[in-house]
């Protein structure tokens, strides 16, 4: 038996439930690091990113499933949906940081939405994943058919929107937002037909 | 509610400056009975340019730095600035003055008068600090290698040496980093160069052993670990305005109507007041305009940010 196929059947007895009481607690960690004076003496910031990067690397793992299931056999779809909610969980505390503690002004807000471009860009990437939020249980996967599959693939663009906000907010050009940024596209370039063809050959 | 977690105490107040001064004392004056030298602060005079305002504390100072030289993130100097070697150092004075030449650190800082200037520190990132620097006025240097009449500009490199600069093993930015002045804004009182904060020589991530520090202007135009500095009559270029012309100006004056493309600089949130901390106004030339505002009467600041 390959490698994968055991490692499928044991993952067919891990239930995906449990993670989503696992996976809020880095966030409440971190908050917690920043109440505490763990996140250096400008926390603000530094949960803000914290959050920000915990969401982009859920994103990046929810991406995975597919290629890694195409072209390694590894079969985690069960997980995916925990995967895309947990990342959303964080885009929302990411947000929250943002707006409350780090912007603190209402009215600036929308200034910054429209002024700013990076902030628009993660703004929209935020409004793309609402529907899929909101359509991530088997009732709207019922209800909407094949309609929820061509939904869902609005998560090919807000990914990618996440990854250039990232890039966009450091100062000048640096190593980890444009790694991110590369992993992303290479993943989404893995749902090219020919690519997908060179990959398998 | 989020005022619960609020406190009003700050590092310093573990140990009362006072009583640390006290202690202090009491090393030295041990030091002095084993005959070994003295480990007294600088003995910066205080001077009438300070703000009253209470300073950060050393630990905010020192662990919360933009030294892209030793990496990006803010912990990064605290953590990579250790190994660099301030002594022996050089500064090199060059083109528009009378005695150009290498100059070792020790000669340029012999005859000058060290004061304490607590200034306020605006980083263009929006944040901001207090910090009781030490140091002498720029102009005083100037008067003393002598600027040729036709000097209209002073330039300053920092430091390469990516042995003991990680950050510069990358390209970054184009290394070395850059720094200019108009030479009317170089010989304002406020302007100064600094050797040391809180009465003791400058930790390394903060610039040490000799740094520029321009209080009315963002931080990054207080260039830090200075090797060189020249006389020119054409404005030189400047790091970030070379690699952002939109973003960062040659000016860069503190101006809160005058927004960075990518963030407001209305308000600016003062390192040390935690995850709850409010932000403040930010003040016109981070509230220095009753000195400086005159070297700018004119000139459109919304075209020459």
């Amino acid at each position: 038996m390959p490698v994968s196929d055991r490692i499928n059947a044991t993952l067919r007895k891990v239930p995906a439930w449990p993670l989503y009481i696992v996976g809020p607690l880095p966030g409440l960690w971190v908050f917690w690091l920043g109440l505490t004076g763990g996140l250096g003496v400008e926390p603000i910031k530094a949960l803000e990113h914290e959050l920000g990067q915990f969401a982009l690397k859920l994103l990046v793992v929810g991406l995975a499933i597919t290629p890694l299931r195409r072209f390694a056999g590894l079969n985690l779809i069960k997980f995916r949906r925990a995967i895309g909610l947990l990342a959303f969980f964080y885009i929302v505390a990411h947000l929250a940081v943002w707006l409350f503690l780090d912007v603190q002004d209402g009215s600036l807000i929308w200034k910054d939405i429209v002024k700013r471009p990076y902030i628009t860009i993660g703004m929209a990437a935020f409004v793309l994943m609402l529907p899929l939020a909101l359509t991530s249980n088997n009732w709207s996967i019922r209800k909407l058919g094949p309609k929820w599959r061509q939904l869902h693939k609005l998560t090919y663009l807000a990914v990618p929107l996440g990854g250039i906000h990232f890039v966009m907010l450091v100062k000048g050009w640096q190593i980890e937002p444009l790694a991110y940024l590369f992993v992303i596209l290479g993943l989404l370039a893995l749902r090219f037909r020919f690519i997908q063809r060179r990959v398998a050959a | 509610m989020a005022h619960r977690w609020k406190s009003d105490l700050n590092w310093s107040d573990v140990t009362p400056k006072q009583a640390f001064l006290n202690r202090r004392q009491l090393l030295t004056g041990a030091a002095a009975l084993v005959a070994s030298p003295a480990i007294a602060g600088l003995g910066g005079a205080p001077s009438a340019y300070s703000t009253t305002e209470a300073p950060n504390t050393l630990e905010e100072i020192t662990n919360y730095n933009n030294f892209y030289e030793f990496g990006t993130d803010k912990e990064d100097p605290a953590q990579n600035a250790g190994g660099l070697t301030t002594d022996p150092w050089a500064v090199q004075i060059d083109g528009l003055v009378d005695k150009p030449g290498s100059y070792d650190l020790g000669d340029l800082l012999s005859g000058v008068s060290l004061e304490e200037r607590i200034y306020r520190f605006r980083c263009v990132e929006a944040w901001s600090m207090i910090v009781p620097w030490v140091g002498f006025e720029l102009s005083t240097l100037l008067a003393r290698v002598g600027v040729q009449p036709s000097a209209k500009y002073v330039y300053f490199e920092t430091l390469v040496r990516p042995e003991e600069m990680p950050g510069q093993r990358r390209p970054l930015l184009d290394w070395p980093y850059r720094e200019g002045l108009r030479l009317d804004e170089a010989m304002n009182p406020l302007t100064i160069l600094a050797t040391g904060l809180y009465d003791e020589p400058l930790p390394n991530q903060n610039g040490a052993p000799l740094r520029l520090v321009v209080p009315w202007k963002y931080g990054f135009k207080s260039i830090k670990s200075i090797v060189r500095i020249s006389l020119m009559d054409k404005q030189p270029e400047t790091t970030w305005n070379m690699i952002n012309a939109r973003e960062y100006g040659f000016y860069s004056n503190v101006n809160p109507t005058v927004d960075h493309p990518r963030w407001s600089q209305a308000t600016e949130r003062r390192i040390g007041g935690g995850l709850f901390s409010k932000r403040q106004e930010t003040l016109m030339f981070n509230g220095y305009g009753e000195e400086v505002a005159d070297l700018y009467a004119g000139m459109d600041l919304k075209k020459l940010y």
